[in-house]
């Protein structure tokens, strides 16, 4: 027997999965729930591995998945410090907190639960095309660890190939991102900083990211994520990276680095079209990302879980037509909502380093037991005459 | 044609995530342009976060100059 898993010449899945990754590992633990027959495909050598993330997520998005464990959390986060062009720094009261995680572990721990849950994960397994028979989906083709090329069918292919994904764009869906909407990325774990290990750090401005912002998000006592997006028609200019080294160089000159990596945050509204015959799209694979904050875990999750289930109806009852009501399931939960926040994010990118000063003065003002996130907004649109008619056409 | 730049590709997929011609075939350590289908539109050279890509101008494929 070989190193890795050998495929019979006509092996038959009911749901092949794309992508190792959150949104991927939740679809498959949740239709492997209900009695289905599963298999993960990821290209990658290592589940969770390269992280190309901040690590960010609140407490109540994470408990709908797993229990938090010590294991795979870095620090606990009680509060945000939001930076204007002119230093101005806003706390807004959260009511509430949230984690960094170690998502090199927290990613292997969800797919340990899709595999106890009876799906199948298999890894060095690159997706490269579809089998389509008349326009539906009946499986997929796939390159076996770098040499092997064989096919594998199943009556649903979801696809959770994050923010390169392919396999939408195969089967005719168009899931392309625009280049103002995509954010992009890069990001360094450094080390021997001085930093606050309960306090997210945000700093907005034209110099420091434009079209997106910069985060530090502590990971224990002194090391942290400190990473920027800027909105892609920026990157003509700059690229992201030479952002960051110079905020870097400036802010944390004795900063050890750890790793530096590259990324892309799909910040769009989702995909028009997630699910055609025999396809369903989750994650950053269908846009499920939060478009203001870029945050894409938890919203993944929650795509990827409505997606299993629905799924796992679909073999159960033998009707593989159930799988578009998909569609409307995610819009009732998070779609609708990620079309006003897509809304909203397009003016407030638009702010000039001025104007965005003017809001934080005018927030500075308002005690902390006051500020909270809602307030935070509502006070910023004040600010901001012309905004009231943008935030009204959000609500009509 | 997009020319990519030696050793400095993270591998990350955002150029893929917004080439229109879905053009960009990535591997867990390897990127390939597949050129007959590009249109040298450039997107992926801005949207890259590493300055990876470079968009080398001659004649685009459309006959106009890009
Ligand atoms: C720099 C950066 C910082 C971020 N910070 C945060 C944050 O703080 N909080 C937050 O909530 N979100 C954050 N995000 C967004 C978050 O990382 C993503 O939304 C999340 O990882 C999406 O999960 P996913 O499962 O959809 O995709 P991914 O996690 O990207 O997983 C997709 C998987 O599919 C695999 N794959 C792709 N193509 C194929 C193929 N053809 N065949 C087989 N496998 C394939 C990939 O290797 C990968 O493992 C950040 C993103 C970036 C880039
Ligand atoms: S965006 Fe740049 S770093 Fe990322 S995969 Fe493409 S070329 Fe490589
Ligand atoms: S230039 Fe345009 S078409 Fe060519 S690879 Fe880049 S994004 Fe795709």
């Amino acid at each position: 027997m070989g190193f890795g898993k050998s495929f019979p010449e006509f092996d038959y899945y009911d749901i092949v999965v794309v992508g190792a990754g959150p949104s991927g590992t939740t679809a498959a633990r949740f239709a492997a729930l209900s009695g289905a027959k599963v298999l993960v495909l990821e290209k990658d050598r290592d589940v969770g591995y390269p992280v190309r993330c901040g690590e960010a997520v609140s407490h109540e998005g994470l408990v709908q998945f797993i229990e938090p464990n010590p294991k795979w959390i870095a620090s606990t986060v009680k509060y945000f410090k939001l930076v204007a062009p002119d230093g101005t720094v806003i706390k807004p009261n959260l009511n509430g907190f949230g984690y960094i995680l170690e998502r090199r572990i927290f990613d292997y721990e969800l797919a340990k639960l899709a595999a106890n849950c009876g799906a199948e994960i298999v890894t060095k397994a690159y997706v490269n095309g579809l089998i389509l028979n008349d326009g539906k989906v009946e499986g997929v083709k796939v390159l076996l660890n770098n040499s092997e090329q064989i096919e594998i069918r199943a009556k649903i292919v979801i696809g959770a190939d994050g923010v390169e994904s392919r396999v939408g764009r195969w089967a005719g869906l168009n899931t392309t991102c625009k280049l103002q909407d995509m954010e992009s990325a890069a990001q360094m774990t450094l080390t021997n900083i001085d930093i606050e290990p309960d306090t997210c750090y945000f700093y907005f401005g034209e110099k420091v990211a434009p079209g997106g912002y910069l985060w530090i998000f502590p990971k224990g006592e002194n090391t942290a994520n400190v990473g920027l997006g800027i909105a892609g028609i920026y990157g003509r200019q700059r690229h992201a990276l030479s952002y960051l080294e110079e905020f870097v160089e400036k802010r944390f000159p004795s900063a050890s680095i750890l790793t530096v990596i590259a990324g892309g945050v799909p910040c769009a509204k989702t995909a028009d079209k997630i699910v055609t015959y025999g396809l369903m799209l989750v994650g950053d694979a269908a846009r499920q990302v939060n478009p203001v904050s870029g945050g894409g875990i938890i919203s993944g999750m929650i795509g990827g879980k409505i997606a299993g289930q629905i799924a796992g109806e679909a073999i159960k009852k033998n009707d593989l037509n159930l799988i578009f009501d998909y569609e409307n399931e995610w819009r009732k939960t998070l779609g609708q909502r990620h079309e006003r926040y897509y809304k909203i994010k397009q003016f407030i990118y638009k702010f000039s380093d001025e104007k965005l000063n003017e809001i934080a003065r005018e927030l500075s003002k308002i005690p902390y037991e006051n500020l909270t996130l809602k307030n935070l907004f509502f006070t910023a649109v004040k600010t901001q005459p012309s905004l009231i008619i943008e935030v009204m056409k959000l609500f009509i | 044609m997009v020319i990519i730049k030696d050793n400095k590709c993270d591998f990350c997929g955002c150029c893929v995530g917004v080439c229109p011609e879905n053009c960009i075939e990535l591997y867990e350590a390897k990127i390939e342009i597949i050129d007959e289908i590009c249109t040298d539109c450039g997107k992926c050279v801005w949207a890259c976060p590493f300055d990876v890509l470079e968009l080398r101008v001659t004649k685009s494929k459309k006959g106009e100059i890009a």
